[in-house]
């Protein structure tokens, strides 16, 4: 018999029962919850006189809709009347059904993604799903962590489980050193450009090999979040010692003697030797420059130092027209290099990159330089405490110095439904996960890149390698 | 949920790849707490000018596509973001079918929770499809028992589709009533749990 993945042992361990249907009842551990996808939701469940089966197991924030200034003054002092009943509306709903709340301007509050690792709840060996589609973040920790819809997230609060079919097992394997300037964001961005957005489509993803292994825990959930950019409905990555130091101390991390009983469950976290996976793909991270996305599709990517693509060039008739409709909406000539991209805004955020580490990337080009201009740029922690931390280190006094914005925690102008979003038009260099039409906002065009590489852009005021704008305080020690 | 058996309609070739669920309804569109009235802002960027006017050259804003009941789409339809409401858009606006080459994942089992037919064809008959919707008939029908589109010219295409899911079609499946039933393996489930994994199980 052959050995199992990861993905398999977390599956069999959490299997309830099987239905006729060819679907599997899977039993969810934790279900963290969000202000946009789950009226509907708690609305479905008091009209069928449900109860919420395991509020414990249930975590929710504030983040989506707020505005990323004067948090502290509550919801009534959100202007967007929509907006603020939907907070509201969360906040009757969680009282309700008491569930753990942080309400917005709490300092634990801040992007779900952000807060669930932040406070221990996302667990190794978890399945953790929520009504969005980057949970798959919280693969970080070796849990099988996926978004669902809403009618799911009423399934789930109805009966803490999920109906399932077994995806497919993919492996992709990363090796070699990476150069200077060359990290998680870049991974993922090549691996989309590689297998394309539909490339995981019906797969699990487990990355794994040396590049992984050195990779910080903000560097993994990085990589996982950008998974279903992919296509691919989870991302995984078998728990080590890293993620272990993570954990513990963490206000939801178990302790003592349960922290014990958990390591041992927690270190036999992985794929077996002879594990099969259905597919692989190797990444030579050595290989790999600082990436940029040019269109309007988390694949259309290019080494900041190439080339926009030419519809001339293209394979066929159809991915000439493709490229010619991404090139018009994003206002740029095919073939033009892709650092005369001029920039009205920089956004420095969203659960893909607004950890403390990401802060600390932007920080270190920012300090000793300003931003451009003619550019506006934001810096959005991801959490209150992710803030707190980062003012704890001085960050915030680097990048306003040099003329950052600096915000409240929250989803901010990663999908262009709170007051922080794109003019139409608008040219903006994102760390953030999708560069779809309108994404930022109407008309706003986007490019993904590294928190680094964004904040070198806010300085050039175009698209920039990074690696041009070596930290101020390293050159001045080699002189 | 509405049951799903037979559809007769328009079919609305919309011949685009990749088509992600914020182009089917943008986030501001996502501000609401119900499950109606979302139509209003299906494909906002396509549909209607910077100021509100529909765009004529859009599709559905097209007098012999009104009332369209059937998308054929690109590949990849529904990719991106998890929201229900791309579903709901599409309902609300009277859209019970789609048909393309593949889908996203989360997207696809959206769908089968909102009485949506997404129905997966190979690339050939997607083509053949979207030929016909662009010709001056376009009145397909979709049988889902019988897993067959009959194209305008009376040429029938028949597609695959998982028991189980046609079946929570057909009937209007309650999901979470069907998962209850399982409420004492559910039970048993976080008891076994409650020795084994103390800590998650607390
Ligand atoms: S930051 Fe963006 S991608 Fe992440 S949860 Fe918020 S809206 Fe979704």
């Amino acid at each position: 018999m052959t050995g199992k993945t990861l993905y398999d042992k977390i599956w069999d361990a959490h299997r309830v029962a099987d239905d006729a249907n060819g679907e599997t009842i899977l039993y969810i551990d934790l279900h963290l919850i969000h202000e946009v996808t789950t009226p509907q939701a708690f609305a479905g469940l008091k009209a069928a006189g449900r109860p919420v089966r395991r509020p414990d197991r249930t975590l929710a924030v504030a983040d989506h809709n707020v505005p990323t200034e004067n948090q502290a003054a509550g919801t009534g002092a959100v202007t967007d009347a929509e907006a603020r009943l939907q907070l509201q509306t969360l906040e009757r709903n969680v009282a309700a059904a008491g569930i753990e709340f942080f309400p917005m301007g709490d300092i634990r509050n801040g992007i779900v993604h952000v807060v669930g690792p932040e406070q221990g709840r996302s667990q190794p060996g978890m399945t953790i799903v929520c009504g969005d589609s980057h949970t798959s973040t919280h693969g970080a920790f070796g849990a099988l962590a996926h978004g669902i819809g809403t009618s799911e997230v009423e399934h789930v609060l109805a009966t803490q489980t999920l109906r399932q079919r077994k995806a497919k097992n993919m492996l992709v394997w990363v090796e070699g050193t990476p150069g200077p300037g060359v990290g998680a964001k870049d991974y993922a961005l090549a691996l989309i450009g590689m297998i394309g957005t539909g490339g995981g489509t019906g797969s699990v993803i487990e990355y794994a090999g040396p590049a992984i292994e050195a990779l910080s825990m903000e560097g993994r959930m990085t990589l996982c979040n950008m998974t279903i950019e992919a296509g691919a409905k989870a991302g995984l990555i078998a728990p080590d010692a890293k993620t272990f130091d993570y954990m513990r101390g963490r206000p939801a991390a178990p302790k003592g003697a349960a922290w014990e009983a958990a390591m041992t469950y927690w270190t036999a976290l992985y794929s077996d030797k002879d594990a099969v996976f259905d597919r692989e793909i190797r990444i030579d991270a050595a290989a790999l420059t600082p990436l940029v996305t040019w269109g309007t599709s988390p694949q259309d990517v290019v080494p900041v130092s190439g080339h926009v693509p030419d519809p001339k060039d293209a394979p066929n008739a159809e991915r000439a027209s493709q490229i010619q409709r991404a090139l018009d909406y994003m206002g740029l000539t095919g073939g033009q290099a892709i650092n005369e991209a001029r920039i009205d805004r920089v956004f420095i955020g969203s659960c893909t990159n607004s950890r403390i580490e990401d802060l600390r990337a932007a920080a270190n080009v920012a300090r000793g330089r300003k931003v451009a201009d003619h550019v506006r740029a934001m810096v959005v922690p991801g959490s209150g405490l992710v803030r707190e931390q980062a003012e704890s280190e001085g960050l915030d006094l680097v990048l306003i110095a040099a003329g950052f914005d600096w915000r409240e925690p929250g989803c901010s102008m990663c999908l262009g439904m709170n007051p922080d979003k794109l003019a139409p038009g608008e040219r903006c260099a994102s760390t953030s996960n999708r560069n779809f039409e309108g994404r930022q906002g109407p008309g706003g065009r986007t490019h993904l890149m590294s928190p680094a590489m964004a904040a070198a852009a806010a300085i050039a005021g175009h698209l920039i390698d990074v690696r041009d704008l070596p930290p101020l305080d390293a050159e001045t020690k080699e002189a | 949920m509405k049951p799903f058996t037979r559809l007769d309609a328009r079919a609305a070739p919309l011949d685009i790849a990749n088509i992600d669920t914020d182009q089917i309804i943008p986030a501001r569109y996502l501000k609401t707490v119900e499950r109606t009235g979302l139509g209003k802002g299906l494909f906002a960027a396509m549909r209607y000018e910077a100021d509100g006017t529909p765009k004529p050259d859009f599709v559905l804003n097209r007098p012999d596509y009104q009332g369209a009941g059937i998308l054929i789409a690109g590949d990849n339809f529904g990719c991106g973001s998890s929201r229900e409401h791309a579903p709901w858009a599409l309902e609300d606006f009277g859209i019970r079918c789609v048909i393309a080459t593949s889908f996203a994942d989360i997207f696809y089992n959206n769908c089968f929770n909102n009485g949506l037919l997404p129905i997966v064809l190979p690339v050939d008959d997607v083509r053949s499809l979207m030929d016909e919707a662009k010709g001056g008939n376009h009145v397909f029908s979709v049988d889902l028992e019988a897993r067959t589109v009959t194209l305008p010219s009376g040429r029938v295409v028949s597609f695959n589709l998982d028991a189980g899911r046609q079946e929570k079609l057909v009937k209007g499946l309650d999901a979470i009533g069907e998962t209850l039933q399982h409420v004492s393996s559910i039970d048993a489930f976080e008891q076994q749990r409650l020795q084994t994994q103390p800590w998650v199980a607390k």
